[in-house]
């Protein structure tokens, strides 16, 4: 019987690893209990936790938390207020002179000082450091030096970027840019501290900034615990104990701990949910636009779309879309019919028009047959869209476009579905400028201002302009926009300019994109700000 | 024995290398991933090129391959793009996806077999029907509906386990993931034996064995169930590599942060590094398993010797 004490032993190695692993696990980290602690949906943040390299919302959410920089947006106007700093000055709206407020400090009590800044400026623009976001800081003067088109770096500092006591500097642009300072809430400019640099390694396991909470702990991949900072020296201190971040692979996964009462927060409500969230949630489900925008572009660079005449093609097909139907069948209102090409969430000072589209965005059949067939029909009597459909219940409103634009024209099936399988794929189609027809272009703005709907994206050559739209009125009047000292008379420019999109139509305004969020009975205050991340900082705990 | 262990690692070589070049290949394939890597905004051409060049994109595929492998031997698995390195997150993730997969072999062996033999011996029976008509329905109803239907039922209306596992992963919150996991194996495990039974109670040597008036569970575990058990073992034996790797949809349903978790967040962010480093380890994995499964049948029937 040698094999069978053969088989008892392997039967027993079996018993053994599972008592083993049984020793392994043990501690509960206690869902939504704790006293004073939220606990919140979160995702994996896909970069390393650099201010200057965090460009999506779940790292951002963190940074949030963590940092203050000069400016922060009032989460419910949009308006940048002045955090750390004192005054922002100018005289020619080039060169700017920052000074900061007394009292601030990081968490480790190292003071925030004007080389808190400088410091991490130049680290965020300096190539070397690969940073996402080093684009933003492009408008400096010296910033072709550290971050030259090829090759290594010619210096370590921008020229434009002097410190001139612990408590100022001064900025250099270099061009005029008369909002540059509302830009400042965003959070690459954070300042950052000596350990940073001195650290690196261990300031990412464990991050230490400014803001009103600390990191009690990090473990990437799984969560992070904050604590309230009691010694923040802002006027926003944390309305409770602590927020603990926990990553969820699945937001249904998420929404189920929420609703089984395992946790308080969930920032994203799975589109499989919507139907369910009134009966679950009552009040406590959040739905608000949000600082993107969904739009199908022309490829301009094909002259079957630019030749003159096509204007009218293209507002026809802006017209023939019924978007009021599929925001409320698709999407459950969780988009909102666009009328401009910014959002609502700038608000009306700060640049958002509903009139501005005017008719072209408003659904008319017979009227876009018309517009289509005095513009000469569409090019080749076909147009495809085309976008990646692996996320964003894409396929179905392109399906539902497309049905919209043939019902409308009557000429059967001329309008089809290119749905490409990644992001990563469309992304260099759309990059390399093969796609001959409309595709998807999402854009969530930086911070709230109109100059960040516009510019990056309509401007002659500008960096995200993929349909190589090309109007030098609308160059002049954004260049004036920029002149301008006076805000209210910028986005005035601003406006004007985009009036020149409504009749050029290089790009068709679809939705806006709301963000949404539901919440257990334990909270109250519960609010998103306009990138769609909880404002954590008020949140209540009952 | 020694020898055919020899050569059965020895032939796992080429296994190896072809098996991660097409993988390797197929990742490469998906497209450039920093691109994505900037989500709407047009990547900064300088940062873009050199992401490229730290990650080797810049080279021609074949190079980066090489490269690849030269690290791999090295024991480095690479960097993935939020900093961490791959190993560390090899670390984390297999501890949980081998716990989830002992939970559910488990489940796979003590029910399984016990359906099996159970029905075997009564075959055409009720209790046999019974079991057929059960296990192909679990056979029928894909993984993911039986995992957010049980979440759904256990965790939020019963409330009887928490819907999802915490990121440590203990043992007693992993019983229901492991359960749902198993399910599908489980049925071919019961369909199996109870097959294998079936016929073997007609053999021969059971009917020796009862003539000899050896007690009934003896006939049974002994002769019976050891003869009857060789394809249970090879299915199972396969199946570990299955489910370490196919966890991917339990692992998302239930939040546990495992190899599965891993693989599919590599795939969503194109994270090349990842994605071929894991599945090189399941590779690995496989390859081990079925080694093994091979050396348990002579464990288990002496007629099969290696030389």
């Amino acid at each position: 019987m040698r094999g069978a004490t053969h088989a008892q032993w392997a039967a027993c190695a079996v018993a053994v690893a599972l008592a083993a692993t049984a020793c392994g696990g043990g501690s509960d980290s206690g869902g939504g209990g704790e006293a004073g602690i939220i606990s919140s949906s979160w995702g994996d943040p896909q970069n390393p936790l650099e201010p200057a390299n965090t460009n999506e919302v779940q790292g951002g959410k963190v940074l949030d938390m963590l940092f203050r920089g000069l400016k922060r947006y009032d989460p419910k106007t949009g308006e940048a207020t002045n955090m750390l700093a004192e005054s922002i000055q100018t005289t020619d709206s080039q060169n700017f002179t920052i000074t900061l407020k007394d009292g601030w400090k990081f968490s480790n009590d190292e003071p925030v000082t004007a080389q808190s800044f400088v410091d991490a400026w130049n680290y965020g623009a300096d190539v070397r450091n690969k940073q996402n976001n080093s684009p933003f800081f492009s408008d400096i003067v010296g910033y072709d030096d550290v971050h030259p088109a090829s090759g290594d770096p010619r210096a370590k500092t921008m020229s434009g970027l002097v410190v001139k006591d612990p408590k100022t500097f001064t900025v250099a642009l270099k061009d005029k840019f008369s909002t540059w300072p509302e830009t400042l809430g965003y959070q690459a400019f954070s300042p950052l501290p000596k350990s940073f640099f001195t650290d690196h390694s261990g300031w990412l396991d464990k991050p230490v900034g400014n803001g009103p909470y600390t990191v009690d702990s990090y473990s990437k991949g799984t969560g992070m615990k904050l604590r309230k900072w009691d010694a923040y020296p802002g006027a926003d201190k944390a309305q409770n104990g602590g927020v603990d971040l926990k990553v969820y692979t699945d937001n249904n996964t998420a929404y189920t701990d929420l609703i089984s009462g395992n946790l308080d927060l969930v920032d994203d409500v799975p589109a499989q949910q919507l139907k369910n969230v009134k009966n679950d949630l009552g009040d406590r489900y959040i739905n608000q636009p949000a600082l993107i925008i969904q739009t199908l572009t022309f490829p301009l660079y094909d002259p079957q779309w630019s030749k003159p005449g096509m204007e009218k093609v293209r507002q026809g097909i802006s017209r023939a879309i019924n978007r009021d139907e599929i925001t409320k069948q698709i999407f459950r209102e969780t988009r909102t019919p666009a009328k401009d090409w910014t959002s609502p969430a700038l608000g009306e000072k700060g640049g958002f028009s509903s009139t501005v589209c005017g008719d072209a965005c408003v659904y008319d059949p017979a009227e876009a047959k018309k517009l289509i067939q005095e513009g000469g029909g569409l090019p080749g009597g076909k147009v495809t869209l085309t976008s990646n459909v692996d996320t964003g219940s894409h396929r179905d409103w392109m399906d539902a476009v497309c049905n919209s634009i043939n019902n409308a024209l009557g000429e059967g099936p001329v309008c089809t579905v290119n749905p490409v399988g990644t992001f990563a794929d469309f992304r260099n189609q759309q990059s390399s400028y093969k796609l001959t027809g409309p595709f998807r272009s999402g854009w969530q703005a930086d911070y709230p201002l109109i100059q960040n709907f516009l510019q990056p994206l309509y401007y002659t050559g500008a960096s995200s302009n993929y349909g190589k739209f090309s109007n030098k009125q609308f160059d002049d009047l954004v260049d004036q926009a920029n002149r301008e000292s006076d805000a209210a008379k910028a986005i005035a420019s601003f406006q004007e300019s985009e009036k020149i999109l409504a009749e050029q139509m290089p790009s068709i305004p679809l939705w806006y994109q709301n963000g949404s969020a539901g919440y257990s009975e334990r909270l109250e205050d519960v609010a998103l700000n306009q990138f769609s991340v909880p404002v954590y900082d008020q949140i209540k705990v009952i | 024995m020694g020898r055919y262990v020899i050569r059965r690692l020895l032939q796992m070589i080429p296994v190896f290398i072809g098996s991660t070049f097409l993988i390797f290949f197929m990742v490469y394939a998906l497209g450039d991933p920093v691109a994505a890597l900037f989500g709407d905004k047009a990547p900064d051409p300088a940062t873009a090129a050199r992401i490229r060049k730290d990650l080797y994109l810049d080279q021609p595929l074949w190079k980066q391959y090489l490269h690849y492998m030269g690290a791999i031997f090295r024991g480095d698995f690479g960097t993935a793009f939020n900093g961490q390195s791959v190993t560390e997150l090899m670390a984390a993730a297999f501890p949980v996806t081998l716990r989830l997969t002992l939970v559910a072999i488990f489940f796979e062996i003590v029910i399984g077999i016990t359906l099996g033999v159970i029905s075997g011996l009564r075959r055409g029976r009720t209790v046999d029907t019974t079991v057929l008509v059960m296990t192909l329905v679990v056979i029928s109803v894909p993984t993911f509906v039986t995992g957010y239907l049980l979440q759904y039922l256990f965790g939020v209306q019963w409330g009887w386990v928490r819907p999802t596992v915490s990121p440590d992963a203990p043992l007693n919150e992993l019983i229901l993931p492991g359960i749902v996991l198993a399910l599908v194996s489980l049925a071919y495990v019961t369909r199996l034996s109870r097959t294998s039974i079936a016929e073997n109670v007609k053999a021969d040597y059971v009917r020796t064995a009862t003539a000899k008036g050896l007690p009934r569970s003896r006939v049974v575990t002994r002769h019976l169930l050891r003869n009857s058990l060789i394809p249970v073992v090879t299915f199972i034996g396969t199946d570990i590599g299955a489910l370490m790797g196919g966890a991917i949809v339990t692992e998302r349903i239930f939040n546990i942060h495992g190899v599965g978790y891993q693989l599919y967040q590599g795939i969503l962010r194109n994270n090349s590094p990842t994605v071929v480093g894991f599945v090189t380890i399941l590779v690995i994995v496989f390859l081990l398993a079925n080694l093994l499964v091979d050396l348990l049948y002579a464990v288990l029937d002496p007629r099969i010797r290696y030389a």
